[in-house]
């Protein structure tokens, strides 16, 4: 599988804080890598700094094998990178149309507006929300704002999609229904990297689960090894979680 | 977003003021062709000032920083005895290319330091020009010749520069209407909505609100060229004058801010309500002007347009019950 | 021997300039909204000065007394009729009602005193005091002093009393200081009110020293604007050591490049600041 991020111990500052700590990772073409940790483990950051959002302290992210360490988000967003975000970003006045157009439109060169738009709403009918083209952003309810979220990332033409905790808040169907459309995503040949609290999210549809925790990586394997790695079991899912032993069957349990 | 849609009916109303407009010399009233140039340097003013305070979303207190600049560039370039049309482009490029390099300093900025730091460029811009006495005249202002030799009559130079006033306006109004429904404008979108969103999907959010910095200047700035010329003598107390920063979006907040049909319309109401007050409290005109601001604010946050749509939807809710 | 004098000239400068700020910090801070009419509230302070004195004779130290609460119930009437309508509004719509405000607080001035400056003699004069080649007037001394007094009251009850507590918790988090039962608009009103009287009293002060104009309260105001940014927003420490700053820059720049570019240097200052530095002196980051 050939490499499409390289992250070369990447390690990311604030302050005395060291929210991510000589990360290296690499994420192969096609993979749908989970990247899981308790809340404050770094994941987020681990995004942020790869779009550019927060630069890296030290080290290096190659994207493709060009290095993109000192890309800012427009730049990343332009060469094949996109994100959805935990807290979703809309632009509430703009319609669903308007915002995935928007996103269809600014991270093409040389798209025209026109094109953007039969692109924007080809997207919105894939993740099911063609019928609120016209809505104003902020009318939607949370499940529809996540799915716009997808479609404005999609809209981007991404190959490498980060999805961050898009099925925070949503009930059980709105979760099947999301997990259908994350692997739909990747067999367009999409690499999806995703970070999730739900373990039947991440047991079901990864390849492959890396394990953050206090900014460091501690575990990296298939979705069953990791679960039955003693360190991460320690560090992160608890003794429960080790009695369970097949967590493939677990229910949707929220993490720590 | 009026991006895709028909033209909104208040540009069509806006578009047939400024065709009729046109036809003020032919009265040839002396007293309603300098109203009518002050107006339409007060439109050019609000039409801009949407660029960047109302598509971008960043309250800029810089109008008066731009056109005192225009003013001066041009004074001393026709006081050097270029033609006006070079001395129109020189200040007009100057203040883009100004803007745009400022902009990029100043726009990380948001909010109220934001405003601030325009306001603040207005006061050492206008600190400068008093210092400058040399090329500027300093504090005993410049004297300007004439710029337009020949054309004979007093009212003769009242039309041209009235003309010139006028199709400086309709220039920028066009080009500002363009903006709107251009990927530019689309981006601005943007970044008042959500600016980080913004960034996230490719729009790079520097360059574009420093472009809109720029669009915001540049007629401004032409527009002090013009004022030089037309009145013969500047000050820089006159031409940095902060009200020139506030009264753009004050006429902008009357016509609703984020439209430049809006932004003519408030800038004309804006000049008649100004000419009555002074007109009749000439003591107390500041302080009416103050209390008519302090009204719209509080009672009409959305403009004149607003009114309008209020009494047309009360009208239709009484049609249908 | 001209260095010290000029430091001296500038802390003292700058003592009035902490006073002059502190208010407009505070309501800043706490409410998000620039007060445009801080300049004429401080200039009305002056006239209130010299009417007492003049009319009634009273010192500028007794009318401090009048002064506090007659500009403490202005603010909290204003801020409570007018200002909390629309308190959730863009900084632009709450940046132009006060300009509003201001001009027509300013032309009510100018047609009660005309723009012609005022000056308030004291009789007898005080003098001046020297310790060698250093001379400072007494009258400055004086105003200097009173000006400490008020910032540090400001402080203490900011810090110490419940208003302030409250105050200060709405500046941090106003959702939770509202679901802790405080009634957030009446605490805006509050803050509003004591911004005026500290913006009321530093006129009171200024009185002793400055001619007196309706033109002034411009310049007072950019003083306001400078300081909190070169100290950092919403703190009274943060307006002392702004307006210390600002007094020394101008008099140790006076001293350089000439006094009619003091102005110019100030807001120079001030655009460096809020580039390199926006969060100021001793602000802490996270602005708007």
């Amino acid at each position: 599988m050939p490499e499409l991020l390289q992250l070369d111990a990447v390690t990311r500052r604030f302050g005395g804080l060291q929210a991510v700590q000589n990360v290296t990772l690499n994420v192969g073409q096609g993979e749908i890598l989970g990247l899981i940790g308790p809340n404050g483990a770094g994941k987020t950051t681990l995004v942020n700094v790869i779009t550019g959002v927060h630069r890296a302290s030290s080290g290096r992210v190659q994207f493709e094998g060009r290095d993109i360490t000192p890309l800012k988000p427009y730049q990343t967003a332009r060469i094949g990178i996109a994100r959805t975000f935990q807290i979703v970003q809309p632009f509430p006045d703009l319609t669903v149309l308007e915002n995935v157009s928007a996103a269809a439109l600014f991270s093409q060169a040389g798209m025209r507006q026109s094109v953007a738009r039969e692109f924007a709403a080809a997207q919105l009918e894939f993740v099911g929300l063609a019928q609120m083209a016209d809505k104003p952003a902020f009318s939607l309810t949370l499940a529809m704002r996540k799915r716009l979220e997808l479609a404005k990332a999609l809209a981007m033409k991404p190959r490498l999609l980060f999805l961050d905790e898009v099925n925070a808040g949503l009930n059980s169907t709105e979760v099947d229904h999301a997990m259908v459309l994350i692997r739909e995503v990747a067999a367009r040949g999409v690499t999806v990297v995703l970070i999730e609290h739900l373990m039947k999210v991440v047991m079901t549809v990864c390849h492959r689960v890396v394990v953050l925790q206090n900014g460091a990586l501690i575990a990296d394997g298939t979705p069953k090894e990791v679960v039955n790695d003693p360190q991460v079991i320690g560090a992160y899912l608890g003794k429960k979680y080790a009695q369970l032993g097949n967590a493939a069957a677990a229910p949707a349990a929220e993490a720590p | 977003m009026a991006m895709m849609r028909a033209l909104p009916g208040s540009f069509r109303i806006a578009l047939l003021l400024l065709v009729l407009l046109a036809a003020l010399p032919f009265f040839g009233s002396a007293y309603g062709m300098r109203l009518g140039t002050i107006a339409c340097m007060y439109a050019i003013m609000a039409v801009s000032w949407n660029v960047i305070g109302g598509f971008a979303g960043y309250p800029s207190f810089a109008t008066a920083a731009f056109f005192g600049s225009g003013a001066y560039c041009g004074g001393i370039l026709l006081g050097k005895g270029w033609p006006i049309l070079a001395a129109l482009g020189a200040a007009g490029l100057l203040a883009f290319v100004s803007a745009l390099l400022f902009g990029i300093v100043l726009l990380r900025l948001r909010g109220h330091y934001f405003a601030i730091a325009s306001l603040a460029v207005a006061e050492v811009l206008r600190e400068l020009t008093n210092a400058a006495a040399d090329l500027t005249g300093g504090g005993m202002g410049l004297n300007i010749p004439l710029a337009v030799k020949g054309s004979g009559s007093v009212l003769g130079e009242a039309s041209f520069f009235f003309w010139a006033m006028w199709a400086l306006l309709m220039t920028a109004f066009v080009s500002v209407r363009l903006i709107q429904t251009s990927k530019l404008g689309f981006g601005l979108a943007c970044i008042k909505q959500n600016e980080s969103a913004a960034d996230m999907i490719g729009v790079n959010a520097t360059l574009y609100k420093s472009l809109a910095f720029a669009f915001s200047g540049v007629f401004v700035a032409m527009a002090g060229v013009l004022y030089a010329a037309w009145v013969h003598y500047i000050e820089p107390g006159d031409v940095f004058d902060v009200l020139f920063a506030v009264k753009p979006i004050v006429m902008a907040l009357l016509g609703g801010v984020g439209s430049p049909a809006g932004a003519v319309l408030g800038a004309f109401a804006f000049l008649g309500i100004e000419e009555l007050v002074w007109r009749n409290y000439l003591q107390i005109h500041s302080g009416v002007l103050g209390f008519l601001v302090v009204v719209l604010l509080l009672f009409l946050p959305n403009g004149l347009m607003s009114m309008s749509q209020a009494l047309r939807a009360r009208f239709a809710g009484k049609a249908a019950g | 021997m001209l260095g010290f004098q000029v430091i001296l000239n500038g802390l003292v400068l700058g003592c009035l300039y902490a006073c002059i700020a502190a208010g407009f910090s505070l309501v800043w801070g706490v409410l998000n909204v620039i007060n445009l009419m801080h300049g004429s509230f401080i200039v009305l302070g002056s006239y209130l000065a010299w009417g007492a004195y003049n009319t009634l004779g009273f010192g500028p130290w007794t009318t401090l007394l009048i002064a506090a609460p007659l500009f403490f119930t202005l603010g909290y009437a204003v801020q409570r009729g007018i200002l909390n309508r629309v308190i959730a509004a863009p900084v632009l719509v709450t940046l132009t009602l006060t300009f509003g405000l201001d001009l027509m607080l300013n032309n009510a001035m100018l047609v009660a005193f005309k723009a012609d400056y005022r000056r308030m003699i004291l009789d007898p004069p005080l003098g001046t005091w020297s310790w060698g080649e250093l001379v400072v007037p007494v009258d400055r001394v004086i105003a200097m002093l009173f000006a400490l007094l008020l910032t540090l009251a400001l402080y203490l009850i900011l810090r110490r009393s419940r208003i302030g507590r409250a105050i200060v918790a709405v500046r941090l988090d106003r959702e939770a200081a509202r679901l802790m039962g405080v009634d957030v608009p009446s605490i805006y009103a509050t803050a509003f009110g004591f911004g005026a009287a500290m913006a009321g009293c530093a006129g009171v002060l200024l009185a002793m020293i400055f001619p007196i104009s309706p033109i002034s309260s411009g310049t007072y105001l950019g003083k306001a604007f400078v300081v909190c940014v070169l100290g950092g927003l919403g703190s009274v420490p943060g307006a002392v050591v702004g307006g210390l700053f600002l007094g020394l820059v101008e008099s140790l720049g006076a001293l350089a490049f000439g006094p009619e570019h003091a102005v110019t240097l100030s807001f120079t200052l001030l655009i460096v600041f809020l580039i390199v530095r926006p969060h100021g002196l001793l602000g802490k980051r996270g602005f708007e």
